[in-house]
């Protein structure tokens, strides 16, 4: 079967500015779209992410493998460039999730922006 | 005296208790606590032979307190057994794992924080400043500072910035922004933004710190080794750098006899051996212009050929209008002033936007022109430098120049 990713995209500030009721209807509505699309087996996977001052932009200089990684605080925000797939990867931190983003071809072909996801276990 | 005691190991203390509790906000409060406890039980009982570990066991115990009261179960239970775990004597520790400070060094100058936040973030926790000193250094409104410093470490707790010192392959691309933040701690040290340029000389000692820290864990890296050097033939002319009024004391005026001469030894002794290994960068060259100058026993025994010539060996490892700008002074020196101004016409325009912005740019063109006695060029160029220049010592010292123009009796 073939399968689709749904990139959600939201206003980047409003949610600092959420209040906790607005919270409880989005997550409300979020809860209500998992349950129907895991009742019928069309969720595979999914994460909601930080918001991207969480981000760190890797690139590997030179256009080839092998070159040097190079580091940015913050998202990708160029517009050349269009979002092309993702992976999710389980890292034990951030510099172990930058050493494999290092090593995905995107990162000399153009960037790759990583951004941690929520963890809604309540730590 | 107790302040200097617990300036010089909080950072040490800071840097442990977040590396077992990770939490930046406690252990800096914990930390204080422990401070205000000392201050308190030192002024009775004298300083302990072993303050840092005195320091260490209350401030775990304050940590270890808010922890009962403030925590969920399960945090506390991991966070307290780390904290009880540990001894608190940094000598029973093994020598082979890596100083907190450096560790923690290294998370607040993590690539995936701005500059601005790397080096507030170090300022806070390393030198232990207030926000308020930090927005008062670099003229910035304290809420943004706060913010900046906030933001950062919620960055390094929800993104997992690891706390440690990066392995011997990842350095290259992590190192620089280490040493900028320390070597950036130390000119701060000697350019305060309030009063007296030196009125902040006490972060000098800090960054000596914090360099010689880097220094015994990394001396296969000769760039950390550079900016010891650096940072200690700089800081062997403190004595000579302001007079009685806070006024800049020109090098060519400076009392030698006054300087830190076993300071320029050791920094000698370290630009000799880090040049034999053949991995130049800006620090080391930086290192060996400040050592040819602490080693001259007079202004006219510098050796000025040779500072041109690592001026010009900077300028191509470092292309910077600055860099050229004291290339150039250094030539006018060894070849004449005009071999100075030719340098300096030779700016592309974009380049000659940034300099014509910065005091020290026309000044030397003015002092270049004065040598060659062209003096209404020479007024015209100290007047643009006082344009630009911000603080009242420079001011002073232009006006002065300026005025000696205008009555066409240069000085010497």
């Amino acid at each position: 079967m073939p399968r689709y990713a749904a990139l959600i995209y939201e206003g980047a500030e409003a949610a600092e500015q959420t209040t906790p009721d607005q919270w409880a209807t989005v997550m409300a509505e979020y809860n209500e779209f998992g349950a129907n699309g895991g009742a019928a087996g069309v969720i595979a996977g999914g994460e909601a992410l930080q918001p991207p001052s969480m981000a760190t932009t890797i690139h590997v200089s030179g256009g080839a493998k092998g070159g040097d990684v190079i580091m940015t605080d913050g998202p990708f925000a160029e517009t050349k460039e269009v979002l092309g797939g993702f992976y999710l990867l389980d890292c034990k931190d951030l510099d172990e999730a930058l050493k494999w983003a290092a090593q995905i071809p995107g990162a000399w072909r153009g960037r790759v922006e990583v951004r941690p996801v929520v963890d809604f276990s309540g730590e | 005296m107790l302040e200097d005691v617990i300036r010089d190991e909080g950072g040490r203390v800071v840097a442990t208790l977040i590396r077992l509790t990770n939490d930046f906000d406690l252990a800096e409060d914990a930390m204080q606590e422990a401070a205000l406890a000392a201050l308190e039980h030192w002024a009775r009982t004298g300083v302990p032979d072993n303050p840092g570990a005195w320091l260490t066991t209350v401030a775990r115990r304050k940590a270890l307190d808010r922890i009962r009261r403030e925590s969920t179960r399960l945090k506390r239970e991991t966070a307290s057994t780390r904290l009880l775990d540990e001894p608190a004597d940094p000598g029973s520790v093994s020598v082979h794992s890596p100083p907190d400070e450096l560790r923690l060094l290294f998370t607040c100058c993590h690539p995936a924080l701005s500059k601005e936040a790397q080096i507030a973030l170090t300022l806070r926790t390393l030198c232990r400043l207030t926000t308020g000193e930090i927005a008062r250094l670099f003229l910035v409104p304290e809420p943004t500072i706060g913010q900046r410093i906030s933001r950062a470490k919620k960055k390094i707790a929800t993104a997992r910035i690891p706390y440690r010192v990066p392995e011997d392959h990842e350095l290259p691309e992590r190192l620089t922004a280490v040493l900028s933040a320390i070597y950036l701690v130390f000119t701060t040290s000697h350019h305060a933004t309030e009063g007296r340029l030196d009125a902040r000389i006490d972060l000098a000692a800090d960054a000596l710190r914090l360099a010689r820290l880097a220094a015994r864990y990394l001396p296969d890296e000769p760039e950390v080794l550079g900016l010891l050097a650096l940072i200690l033939a700089t800081y062997a002319r403190r004595a000579t750098r302001l007079d009685g009024f806070g006024s800049v004391i020109l090098l060519a005026d400076q009392d030698r006899s006054r300087w830190d001469h076993a300071a320029v030894a050791e920094a000698a002794g370290l630009v000799e051996s880090i040049l034999r290994r053949h991995r130049i960068g800006p620090f080391q060259l930086q290192a060996a212009i400040a050592v040819l100058h602490g080693l001259a026993t007079t202004f006219a025994d510098t050796d000025w050929p040779q500072i041109a010539e690592l001026y010009g060996f900077l300028e191509q490892v470092q292309p910077t209008p600055v860099v050229r700008v004291n290339r150039a002074v250094a030539l006018s020196f060894s070849e004449g002033a005009r071999a100075g101004l030719l340098l300096l016409d030779g700016f592309t325009a974009a380049q000659r936007a940034e300099v014509e912005r910065w005091h020290l740019y026309w000044s030397a063109r003015a002092d270049f022109h004065r040598q060659l006695c062209e003096w209404e060029k020479a007024a015209t160029d100290y007047r643009r430098a006082l344009d630009c220049a911000i603080n009242d010592s420079d001011r002073t010292f232009l006006r002065m120049r300026l005025h000696e123009m205008t009555v066409q009796t240069p000085m010497p």
